[in-house]
């Protein structure tokens, strides 16, 4: 940062100085992303980006409740400030009182608060773009082709109130997805991995593993669409569980919109909704996994509100020995529903009592035939009211006979629901790091066990391969 | 072009363009770069979220930065930041320059691209009416607070939700062959969802508007080009056949699927898998590569022989048109599939050289200043019948079948064959004459067999301009919005599942 540009310390400062309502909370994000994109062996697209964004939320009180203007806007100076907050102020006077309107959070100055931005850069590309060339050297030699995707980001959340809170959290987020394919694009393969830095990813030990399965396919079996006995393995299962966390709002629950909804009213917290030993819970400091320890919200909605920024978060069991515990809410919506406060947590973690195992062993210890898929694709809500999903398995399906893999599958289309599958599994791998294939990008920190699904729902064949 | 009576955002084209240009081409120049543009955008938007008419989000967002990409020694350098200054365009145009260095060891095929005629000086101004960012708040929720009030008086909605997305987007382009293009482009998205209970069988369900988002201003809702009142007024009735309607019998079934249903299947079948990005597999590892390989141009079967699909970036109020694209390239619309066969893809420069190509189509987009382009969607659609034939026309021809309304749930496969799709409402066809609803029905197809099952197109009278705000693609992840036109359309034979049977409820 040059000596010229404002801290955004001094960004939030300015806002809460600048504000003349009654009340204001204001969050700056300062981020900054590398990253590299390459096809067919060589590198295609990649990119440096800086950003700084402040979200201004200006809250005027009078008779008749509180009015709440929020307006979020890219800003480097304290002129650019000034103006945000002018307008944010200019249209909570205009508003009518929100109905999510409630008290601040109230506190001080958090240790870190004058800690400097956390940053990336090109360097933090430099070691894997080293281990990628060779990467590319040896799959030429191997004649396939890799394509794929690497990311690190850093942003740095200010949270400033007119109450006193000053928060501060820093977030790196890294991840690597890498598909292989032999050069005729007769099979493929995927790998990837969610991190916090990228000095954890073994770029050689991708290559080995996307080694090793587009061997596997040398072998190809046609199936037909049925229900099999079926390995999801921890990628698979947080593409699943990840829907599953994004549509347990409290209110849309409550408002008989969700497979949380009670048919006959209200929610099914207390319900077992999956089988015993089965727990999803978020955790804002479990190690490889944290995330932000205080609610940051730039819009209200069905499960935030404007209103919570700066509240703690804690962990939270969503589902806890099979038990629906908890549904997400802001103080607002636990209000209107009866249920706790309980704000989401940008993380996610999936345990199994006694689950124990990788998904290699899992392959082990298979009797008769299964399938051993890679990851998910393109997953959408087919009946929100039973969560019934459908989709696609993609790069590497794998046929599992005599307790190891003896070929692969063609892909297929599957309908099923997440919280079905939390019935139906007959066993459960240890819990690990994760990265969902579809939502990881946008969701990288989950941990999530293998499962053994009997009777998994392929409803057709897809010719992709 | 679209003519248009709107100038510029003043506050946008009042900044230092012409200085900031000029400091990153020639910074770029100092280095030896073959190629240089120079970006600068600022994205306006606004989410109206209603629940129950009452106000739940009316937040803005307004981004502003600027980019530089370079192509040095045959390598793409890229660099994004949101200062406007001197400094910060020297500093964004060394970073590119950087960028590019570090990625040259990693490049084996130079990124070379195709020729594109000097637009100096161009404006372009989509055609609206009414910039959504010019109406008060107060008025924006006032009218969807009394759509909402009006739909909970039916006994059948339990709950209303009203969301308005708007956005206003504007593009500085500059490169180093002297094309500088100022444009501006206004887009709105609004959806109404009521929802409702059949407590005697345990259903919940709900019905959603099929108005489509448009290339249009804050006017779309108050009455230029559709009919709020006559759909509103219908939703409360429609949602209580839902949930009283009998479930389908999974089978095979002819459909005629309406325009509000039918352009999300071709924008997934054919304007995903025409996107030369996905067919050389620049998007294997993410989006997915597509069935349509470059083998087949010009020889493969997509359809019967009523498919003529179209890639435009020019129609009025679509959600893809715009004058110039990302990479300076004048829009222009194209042939993608003539009388049932491939015939063209959708491009950007880069691409188009490495085919040896003469020109791109003109599809490279990014989503934000902070993105560098890609190859994005045109408007990908449908051709009507040059023949006066109604939906009522093609519903007359089926025996037993469905009639399918509204989008709602979608998925299609890496290399774009296998598709499921489910609909708003889906209604029973006997004997040529539409019945009642059915529910929880979902149709299956391959893309090549289900476009060659297509047997009749409805005529001009049938063809609206549908789409999407929300389609996805890239690393990192990119948002487009994008429009389709197309007729009703009448399909043979088709999977139809029981998306309850298929729970195994």
């Amino acid at each position: 940062m040059s000596s010229l540009m404002a801290t955004p310390q001094d960004l939030v400062e300015h806002a809460l100085e600048t504000t003349t309502a009654e009340h204001c909370a204001v969050v700056v994000r300062d981020s900054s992303t590398a990253n590299l994109r390459w096809a067919a062996n060589t590198l295609t697209t990649n990119g440096l980006m800086s950003a700084t964004t402040m979200t201004v939320v200006s809250v005027r009180t009078g008779s008749s409740g509180s009015a709440v203007g929020v307006l979020s806007r890219s800003v480097t100076s304290r002129g650019q400030v000034e103006r945000l907050v002018t307008e944010a102020d200019a249209a909570a006077d205009l508003a009518d009182p929100a109905d999510d309107a409630a008290d601040l959070a109230v506190g001080e100055a958090a240790a870190d608060w004058s800690d400097e931005p956390g940053r990336t850069s090109l360097d933090i590309l430099s070691g894997f773009g080293a281990g990628l060339g060779e990467a590319f050297d040896r799959s030429r030699a191997a004649s396939r082709k890799l394509y794929g995707y690497v990311e690190h980001d850093v942003t740095t959340t200010y949270l400033g109130t007119s109450t006193g809170l000053r928060l501060r959290h820093e977030q790196p987020t890294g991840h690597v997805g890498v598909t292989a394919k032999p050069d005729d694009w007769s099979a493929s393969a995927w790998v990837g991995r969610a991190v916090e830095h990228l000095t954890e990813i073994d770029v050689d030990a991708l290559d080995a593993e996307l080694g090793r399965r587009l061997g596997w396919a040398q072998h190809q079996v046609e199936l037909p669409a049925g229900r099999y006995q079926t390995l999801l393995p921890p990628t698979a299962v947080a593409d699943l569980a990840i829907y599953a966390y994004w549509v347990a709002s409290g209110r849309d629950a409550y408002e008989g919109q969700t497979v949380f909804s009670d048919p006959t009213g209200g929610t099914r917290i207390g319900e077992h909704i999956a089988k015993a030993g089965v727990r999803l819970g978020s955790d804002p400091t479990a190690t490889g996994l944290a995330a932000a320890p205080f609610v940051v919200a730039t819009a209200s909605g069905s499960s935030a509100s404007v209103f919570d920024n700066g509240l703690p978060l804690a962990a939270t069991d969503w589902i806890a020995d099979g038990r629906l515990t908890a549904l997400h809410t802001s103080r607002y919506t636990a209000g209107l529903t009866g249920l706790a406060v309980a704000s989401p947590v940008d993380n996610l973690r999936l345990t199994v009592d006694r689950g124990a195992g990788s998904a290699d062993d899992l392959v082990a210890t298979t009797d008769g035939r299964a399938l051993l898929l890679t990851c998910l694709w393109y997953i959408r809500e087919v009946d929100p009211q039973t969560l019934l999903l459908t989709g696609l398995t993609r790069d590497g399906v794998y046929l599992v006979e005599g307790g190891e893999v003896v070929g692969a599958v063609n892909n297929f289309r599957f309908n099923e629901s997440p919280i079905d599958l939390l019935n139906r599994f007959s066993e459960a791998g240890s819990t690990e790091r994760s990265f969902s294939r579809e939502w990881g990008d946008y969701f990288p920190r989950t941990a999530t066990p293998t499962l053994r699904v009997p009777d998994f729902n392929m409803s057709s064949v897809s010719q992709a391969s | 072009m679209p003519p248009s009576h709107h100038l510029v955002d003043p506050e946008f084209s009042a900044l230092p363009f012409a200085k900031l240009a000029d400091t990153a081409l020639q910074r770029a120049r100092d280095f030896g770069a073959e190629h240089t543009d120079f970006r600068v955008e600022r994205l306006r938007s606004q989410r109206l979220v209603l629940k129950d008419a009452g106000l739940v989000d009316a937040s803005e967002d307004d981004a502003l930065g600027c980019c530089v990409r370079v192509i040095l020694d045959g390598a793409w350098g890229y660099a994004a930041g949101v200062g406007l200054s001197i400094d910060d365009v020297v500093r964004i145009t060394e970073q590119a320059i950087a960028v590019a260095r570090a990625a040259r060891p990693m490049v084996t095929d130079p990124i070379v691209l195709a020729d594109e005629p000097v637009h100096a000086d161009r404006t372009w101004v989509s055609d609206y009416d009414i910039d959504p960012f010019s109406v008060p708040q107060a008025e924006k929720v006032a009218l969807l607070a009394g759509w909402s009030r009006d739909l909970l008086r039916s006994a059948s909605v339990d709950h209303v939700s009203a969301v308005v997305n708007q956005v206003r987007e504007n593009k500085y382009y500059a490169d180093s062959a002297g094309t500088t293009t100022m444009q501006q482009r206004i887009r709105i998205d609004p959806e109404v969802e009521v929802y409702g209970s059949d407590a005697s069988r345990g259903v919940l369900d709900s019905m959603r508007t099929t108005a489509p988002p448009v290339g249009r201003g804050w006017e779309y809702l108050t009455g230029t080009g559709f009919d709020w009142p006559g759909e509103l007024a219908q939703l409360p009735d429609l949602l209580a056949e839902k949930l009283t309607a009998p479930a389908v019998q999974s089978g095979r079934y002819d459909l005629v699927i309406h325009p509000s249903n039918l352009w999300l299947t071709i924008h997934e079948s054919i304007g995903h898998a025409t996107e030369l990005d996905r067919v050389l597999g620049y998007e294997a590892n993410y989006a997915g590569t597509s069935f349509a390989t470059l083998d087949g141009l010009g020889s493969l079967q997509y359809g019967s022989p009523q498919l003529n699909v179209t890639g435009d970036r020019v129609v009025s109020h679509g959600l893809a048109t715009i004058g110039y694209d990302d990479d300076g390239v004048e829009t222009q619309q194209w042939d993608l599939i003539k009388d049932g066969t491939l015939v063209g893809y959708q491009t950007d420069r880069a691409m188009a050289k490495l085919m040896g190509w003469e020109r791109s189509t003109g599809c490279a987009y990014a989503d934000s200043p902070g993105h560098i382009p890609i190859q994005r969607m045109a408007n990908v659609s449908l051709a009507a019948s040059l023949d006066t034939i109604s939906t009522d026309d093609l519903i007359a021809r089926v025996e037993n079948g469905l009639f399918v309304v509204g989008d709602k749930s979608w998925s299609i496969d890496m290399q774009r064959y296998n598709f499921q799709f489910t609909g708003q409402r889906f209604y029973a066809i006997k004997d040529g004459v539409l019945q009642g609803q059915v529910r929880d029905a979902a149709y299956q197809g391959t893309t090549t067999e289900f476009w060659g099952r297509m047997e009749a197109v409805g005529g001009a009278d049938t063809w609206s301009l549908q789409g999407a705000f929300n389609c996805g693609k890239a690393q990192p992840g990119q948002v487009a919005a994008v429009s389709h036109g197309c007729p009703s359309a009448l399909f043979r034979d088709i999977a139809i599942l029981n998306t309850t049977a298929e729970a195994g409820h």
